[in-house]
């Protein structure tokens, strides 16, 4: 192998590992403030980039019924409890905050759909519909349950994954979907070439992360997301809601996936059932971290998105078989080191 | 008025009952304190009027039932608790630890959570100086300080304080309770837990003695620091202070 190839490679590797790495941020941040091991996150990266490569030929994507469901579920959730305790004065508010957003993008999106509209403003839409899935996703299916068991919660998880991944087989077809590069150009560097899309990758990842350190280290919201995360309890006696925060967890995870979607697509073809695959090495990377530490995820998913360029050029038969067998030792030496939780309760 | 009244209070984990019926009542500006035993069910009985354990019985607070009302919202109304185990967050910054205390009043739309910091910076001047520091690298008693300071800047109206001298050096309790009574000079309730029996009574306005789930006696604190069998049982043996 030559170092043209090498550097080809481990450029395409690492723009890869950099869309796992923004993932697999998330799986962390979803994980220690829910205990929730978010599997279908890959689905939310699949139906962003499907729904954008839809605006693309100019198909209002149909995933926008999926939000127009959830939110009125969601809503109707929200106005029978309110009923219930007798607390009517919070439904006008309700009302506003789970049906207004979602019905609003759903007629942005009909509306531009057919226009031909400018790339920027279909990958906006398609990030933003999902973006609004993320907290209604939690509020339907987690919150009813959110004190339950790490397993219980891991176990809607994959459930979740299953049907997002008939809807988007229903909604999108069976058949994959590539658009054009969002910057189609390339730089030359002495004999190496470096394509604008990788590096678009990479600074959205460096952009990403230095605003999520801006985020918890400097915000109120952040703040109490982290308290949340260190003790449940004590977030509780200080008035932080573990459900609120589970939606604001959710809600940067769908975000993060949507612009992940709208970035992965123009790099490689996005299936129905690609979200899997892309959400198992998130997690691979989110645990090289143990599931806490945000550094250590992203260097272990850069780490799982060059094994994955240079599997795929040695043996591309054997690519995912290289990339999750060569994390065994990883897993092995991190449950070797783990230490039970010091109180003995569960996570 | 009556800051908070709980009435035939029956609480357990799982099987038999922790608190067997216990009615207990704040007067608004009061202190009062609850002593008792290990074990005797003191820690179980803030919980349950924080909401933190399920409870059967009825709970009022300023005359409002508590019965549907969340741990947090309770809290947004001023109902605050200190807890045993601090449940302090550790791997962040004490101001960041004691700027989360106002989470609640920020949730509301205030904004000057600033001043009350400062306030909570010269109450425990310790605080100030450690206020970079993680929460989890505290000795225990800038610990205890940083759990009462960050249930002040929730701005309580009645604060449940569960053993708040534990294992703090006889001139640290001294100032504790000296805070506590400060607090009430300054209109807020007091409910408070307390191993060391004869500090509390001395700035409590009335007392309970809880054992085995039960109230077992109450009274004027004054009446009693003299009571014999309180002397003997709680009081014997002159704790440092
Ligand atoms: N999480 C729990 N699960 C089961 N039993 C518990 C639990 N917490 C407390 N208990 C039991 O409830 C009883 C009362 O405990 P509690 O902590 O309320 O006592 P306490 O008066 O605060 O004691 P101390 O002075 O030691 O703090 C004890 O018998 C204890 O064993
Ligand atoms: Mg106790």
């Amino acid at each position: 192998m030559d170092f043209q190839i090498f550097f080809f490679l481990l450029e395409d590797g690492i723009a890869n590992g950099a869309i796992y790495a923004l993932l697999a941020v998330t799986m962390v941040l979803v994980f220690t403030t829910t205990r929730i091991l978010f599997v279908a996150q890959g689905e939310f990266v699949t139906f962003s980039a499907l729904t954008f490569a839809s605006l693309q030929i100019g198909l209002v994507p149909q995933i926008i019924w999926l939000l127009g469901l959830l939110a009125v579920i969601a809503a109707a959730i929200e106005i029978y409890r309110a009923v219930s305790d007798k607390d009517f004065k919070s439904i006008p508010g309700t009302v506003g905050l789970y049906l207004v957003a979602p019905f609003a993008v759903i007629a942005l999106t009909i509306w531009i759909a057919p226009l031909g509209a400018p790339m920027l403003v279909q990958a906006a839409v398609s990030v933003a519909i999902v973006t609004l899935l993320g907290p209604l996703v939690y509020r339907i299916a987690f919150q009813p349950v959110s004190s339950g068991s790490v397993r219980l919660l891991f176990v809607i998880a994959i459930a979740l994954h299953f049907v997002f991944q008939g809807f988007g087989l229903l909604f999108f077809g069976a058949e994959g979907f590539r658009v054009d590069p969002m910057i189609d150009a390339s730089f030359e560097v002495g004999s190496l070439i470096i394509k604008a899309q990788a590096i678009l990758i990479v600074g959205t990842l460096a952009l990403f992360t230095a605003l999520l350190y801006v985020f918890f280290g400097y915000t109120i919201p952040g703040k109490a997301l982290r308290a949340t995360a260190v003790n449940r309890v004590g977030a509780r006696i200080v008035g932080i809601k573990p459900d609120l925060a589970g939606k604001l967890a959710f809600l940067l995870t769908a975000f993060i996936g949507g612009v992940s979607g709208v970035l992965i697509v123009s790099s490689t073809t996005i299936y129905y059932d690609s979200g899997l695959l892309i959400g198992l090495k998130s997690v691979l990377g989110a645990i090289s971290g143990g599931m806490v530490s945000y550094p250590a995820a992203i260097i272990g998913s850069i780490g799982v998105g060059i094994l994955e360029g240079f599997g795929a050029f040695w043996a591309s038969a054997f690519t995912e078989a290289i990339v999750f067998s060569a994390f065994i030792p990883v897993l092995l030496w991190l449950s070797l080191r783990s230490t039970p939780n010091e109180e003995g309760h569960e996570l | 008025m009556i800051a908070l009244e709980a009435k035939d209070l029956k609480v357990g984990y799982g099987k038999a009952d922790v608190l067997d019926g216990v009615n207990v009542k704040v007067d608004e500006g009061a202190i009062v304190s609850l002593v008792g035993p290990n074990g005797a069910g003191k820690t179980t009985l803030l919980l349950a009027l924080t909401g933190l354990l399920p409870a059967r019985g009825t709970v009022s607070y300023f005359g409002e039932p508590m019965a549907n009302v969340s741990v947090e919202d309770r809290v947004a109304r001023g109902l605050c608790l200190v807890p045993e185990r601090r449940e302090l967050f550790g791997d962040l910054s004490v101001s960041d630890n004691l700027e989360l205390g106002g989470f609640s009043r920020w949730m509301r739309g205030e904004r000057q959570l600033r001043e009350s910091l400062e306030e909570v910076f010269e109450r425990f001047p310790r605080l100030r100086e450690r206020q970079d520091k993680d929460a989890s690298t505290l000795s225990g008693g800038e610990r205890q300080m940083l759990a009462l300071g960050r249930a002040l800047m929730a701005a309580p109206r009645l604060l449940l304080l569960d053993e708040p001298s534990l294992g703090l050096a006889p001139l640290i309790v001294r100032e504790i309770f000296h805070i506590i009574s400060r607090l009430r000079d300054n209109g807020v309730s007091l409910l408070v837990v307390e191993q060391n029996a004869r500090a509390a009574l001395e700035v409590s306005d009335y007392a309970y003695v809880l054992e085995n789930g039960r109230v077992s006696m109450e009274g004027a604190a004054s009446d009693l620091i003299d009571n014999p069998r309180v002397i003997d049982t709680y009081l014997g043996r002159r704790q440092a202070y």
